[in-house]
C-alpha cells in the first residue's frame, strides 16, 4: 500500500486514544524481535490503526456532528442574549444562569424532575419486580402475557398521552363516568387542572409506559440464575420468599441498577407525555426542565436562557450519573 | 455502566435449547390462584386504555357522551374510513416511514462498523473509545434540542426535511447501538477468526464475509429500537417539521387539538397512527428483549 503514509495525519487525527509512540514496537512482544520483524510489526500496527479509524470514524463523526456540536453551542448560546439571528455579539456572562436558578417557573421545574425521578423508581421498581417475580413461573399464557406488559412501552408518548387526555376528560370522560357510577365524586377541575393532582397523575401515566420496561429487563435478568440454586434452596428447604429474597433478588441487582440508570436519564429529559397531556399545567404544577428549555428557545425566542437551562439540565444530569455510577453501579454484587 | 467486556453467557446469537424450561425444581409450583389474579388485573390495567381508544373508534362521539363506557352498538365504520380517506394521514405516514428508514439504515450501518473494532480488535485505548459511546448515553437529546434546531435550519439548510431529522436522530441512537451491538460480537467464537485467518482472509474480509452475516440478530435487534424510536419521535420533528413535512406523531397531536370535540374521530386516528409500530414491534420482541438483556447484564 504505497498511499498508506498519504492517509496516516487523517487516522492520526481521528480522536482515536490509541498512539503508540511512532516507531516504536508494541510492547509485551517477545524479545527476539530482529529489526527487520520491528518493520513487519510497525507495518502491521499502522494497518491495525487505519482499520480501526475506517470502522469507527463514521459513527464517531455522527456524535460529533449532531451531539457533541450542539452541546458545545448549548454552552455557548448560554453566555449571550441572542434572539435566535445573525451573530451572537451580545456577551452577558453568567447573567443568563443568575435568571435561569433565580426563575420561579425553572425551579419548580427542576424540581418537578427530581420527584419524577425518585417517584418513578419508587414506584416502578417494587411493583415491577413483583410482577416480575410471580411472572418467572410456569403458566398458562406466559408468553402472551410478557407481550401485553410490553405493549404501552412501545406506543408513541403522544398517542398514549392522546389517549390518556380523553380517558381524563373532566365529568365526561370514561374514568370519571366511572366513578361517578359507584358513587364517588371526581376532582371538580379534572385530574390534570387540579394544580395540587396534576403531577401525580402525569406519574400514574408514566408508571403505565414504563413499568412494561421494567417487567421485561427484570425477567430477562430472571432467565440469567442458574437453575442449581433454586434446586439447592429446595433441597435446603427454603419457602418460596426465602428464595426470592436471597437468592433472585440479589443475582438481578446488576439488572436493577441498569435499569435505575435508564429510568433516571429518561426522568430528566420528560418532555413528549407533558406536552401532550398539560403543555406543562396548569400554572405549570407539571412543567419539567425539558418543557420550559422548549418554551424559552422556541415561543419566547430567548436562546441565551433556553442555553443556560439546558447547560443546567446537562449538568444535573451529569451529576447525578456520576454520583449513580460511585455509589450503586460500582458496588460489589450483593444485596440490591 | 460497568458494561460488559467479557461476552455475557446468555446472549450468544444462536437461540439454545431452553434448559430452563423444564427441571419443575426452577418455579416453585406455578400458577395459583393468585398468580393468575394478579396477571388478570395487569393485562386489564395495561390493555384497558388501548382497547377502549381502539373500540371507541367504532363508535359515534353520540354513544360516546350517551354512555362512555360501553361497547360499540351499532359500530360504525365511518371514524377509521375517515381517516383512511385522510390524505393527510397518507402524506404523514409517507414522512414517518422515510425518516425511520433512513435512521435505522444509518444506525444500523455505522452502529456495527463501530462496534467491530470495539469488540473483536485489542488495542490501547480501546476501553477509553467505548466509554466515549457510553458517554453519549449521558447526552440527553433535550439538551442539544435548541442548538441542533439552529444549526439544522441556519447552518446546514436541513429544516423541514427528512435527512434534518433523521440524522440526528441516528446520531442519538447510535451510542445505545453500539453498547447493544459489542456483546454480540463479542459472543461470536474466537476460532472462526483464527480459522479465518489461516485462511488467507483479512480482518476486513473478515468483516464482511462471517461477522456481518452472523451478527444478523444483533442488527435486526438494534434496527428495530431504532425504527419504533424514530416512528414515536415527537421534540424534533415538532420542532423542525412543518405543513405536509410532519411526521404521524404530530399528526396525531394536530388532529387531537384541532377535532378535540371529535373523540371517537381522534381514536381513531391515534388507532391507526400505533398499528405499524405495534406490530412490527410485536414480531420483533424476542430479539428486542435478548438485545436489551445484552447490554444490560452489568
Amino acid at each position: 500500500m504505497a498511499d498508506d503514509a498519504a492517509v496516516t495525519t487523517a487516522s492520526e487525527s481521528s480522536a482515536t486514544s490509541s498512539r503508540p509512540a511512532a516507531g516504536t514496537t508494541r510492547t509485551g512482544r517477545p524479545a527476539a524481535g530482529r529489526p527487520a520483524g520491528g518493520r513487519q510489526t510497525n507495518d502491521k500496527n499502522l494497518r491495525k490503526r487505519l482499520e480501526i479509524a475506517f470502522f469507527v470514524t463514521p459513527a464517531l463523526a455522527m456524535l460529533v456532528l449532531f451531539v457533541v456540536w450542539p452541546v458545545i453551542t448549548a454552552v455557548q448560546m448560554s453566555v449571550y442574549r441572542w434572539n435566535g439571528r445573525g451573530p451572537m455579539v451580545d456577551f452577558v456572562g453568567l447573567a443568563n444562569y443568575v435568571s435561569v436558578l433565580t426563575d420561579d417557573v425553572f425551579v419548580g421545574s427542576l424540581v418537578n424532575n427530581l420527584v419524577i425521578v425518585v417517584a418513578s423508581i419508587a414506584i416502578q421498581l417494587p411493583l415491577g419486580l413483583a410482577i416480575a417475580l410471580l411472572l418467572n413461573r410456569k403458566m398458562w399464557g406466559q408468553g402472551m402475557l410478557r407481550t401485553i406488559i410490553f405493549v404501552p412501552y412501545v406506543l408513541a408518548e403522544v398517542v398514549a398521552g392522546v389517549i390518556w387526555f380523553q380517558l381524563l376528560q373532566p365529568y365526561y370522560g370514561v374514568l370519571d363516568t366511572l366513578l361517578q357510577a359507584v358513587g364517588l365524586e371526581p376532582p371538580p377541575q379534572g385530574w390534570l387542572g387540579d394544580p395540587d393532582l396534576a403531577l401525580w397523575t402525569v406519574l400514574v401515566i408514566l408508571t403505565w409506559k414504563y413499568l412494561g420496561l421494567a417487567v421485561i429487563l427484570f425477567l430477562a435478568g430472571l432467565q440469567g440464575v442458574p437453575d442449581e440454586l433454586y434446586e439447592a434452596a429446595q433441597l435446603d428447604g427454603a419457602s418460596w420468599w426465602q428464595v426470592q429474597r436471597r437468592i433472585t433478588i440479589p443475582l438481578l441487582g446488576p439488572t436493577i441498577r441498569t435499569w435505575g440508570f435508564l429510568s433516571m436519564i429518561g426522568s430528566l429529559q420528560l418532555f413528549d407525555m407533558v406536552w401532550i397531556l398539560t403543555k406543562g399545567g396548569p400554572a405549570n404544577a407539571t412543567s419539567t426542565m425539558a418543557i420550559f428549555l422548549v418554551n424559552e428557545g422556541t415561543r419566547s425566542n430567548n436562546f441565551g436562557i433556553a442555553g443556560a437551562a439546558s447547560v443546567v439540565l446537562f449538568g444535573i444530569a451529569l451529576v447525578m450519573a456520576v454520583l449513580y455510577q460511585r455509589l450503586i453501579l460500582n458496588r460489589d454484587k450483593g444485596v440490591a | 455502566m460497568a458494561t460488559t467486556t467479557r461476552p455475557p453467557a446468555t446472549t450468544a446469537p444462536e437461540p439454545q435449547p431452553t434448559s430452563r424450561r423444564r427441571g419443575g425444581a426452577r418455579r416453585f409450583q406455578g400458577g395459583s390462584p393468585l398468580v393468575y389474579a394478579v396477571a388478570f388485573v395487569v393485562v386489564c390495567a395495561t390493555l384497558g386504555p388501548v382497547l377502549y381508544g381502539v373500540l371507541s373508534g367504532f363508535r359515534t362521539n353520540g354513544q360516546l357522551t350517551e354512555s362512555p363506557a360501553a361497547l360499540p352498538d351499532p359500530w360504525v365504520f365511518t371514524n377509521y374510513t375517515g381517516v383512511i380517506t385522510n390524505p393527510s394521514f397518507w402524506q404523514y405516514t409517507l414522512n414517518s416511514v422515510v425518516i425511520a428508514v433512513i435512521t435505522t439504515a444509518i444506525v444500523v450501518i455505522f452502529g456495527v462498523m463501530a462496534a467491530y473494532p470495539l469488540a473483536r480488535y485489542t488495542f490501547k485505548g480501546r476501553e477509553a473509545l467505548f466509554m466515549v459511546f457510553v458517554a453519549g448515553l449521558l447526552f440527553p437529546a433535550t439538551v442539544a434540542v435548541i442548538p441542533l434546531f439552529i444549526l439544522l435550519t441556519q447552518n446546514f439548510g436541513l429544516g423541514n426535511s427528512w435527512w434534518g431529522v433523521a440524522l440526528p436522530q441516528a446520531a442519538f441512537a447510535l451510542p445505545m447501538t453500539v453498547v447493544i451491538l459489542r456483546p454480540f460480537l463479542q459472543a461470536l467464537p474466537k476460532e472462526l477468526e483464527e480459522a479465518a485467518q489461516l485462511d488467507g482472509t483479512s480482518r476486513i474480509g473478515f468483516f464482511w464475509r462471517i461477522l456481518l452475516p452472523l451478527s444478523g440478530p444483533g442488527m435486526v435487534t438494534v434496527g428495530v429500537l431504532a425504527f419504533v424510536g424514530s416512528w414515536n419521535a415527537y421534540l424534533l420533528p415538532l420542532l423542525l417539521l412543518q405543513g405536509d413535512m410532519k411526521t404521524l406523531p404530530l399528526g396525531v397531536a394536530d388532529f387531537s387539538s384541532e377535532h378535540s370535540a371529535d373523540t371517537a374521530g381522534v381514536f381513531a386516528f391515534t388507532t391507526l397512527a400505533m398499528i405499524p409500530a405495534l406490530v412490527f414491534f410485536l414480531a420483533m420482541q424476542k430479539r428486542i428483549v435478548n438485545g436489551l438483556q445484552g447490554a444490560v447484564k452489568g
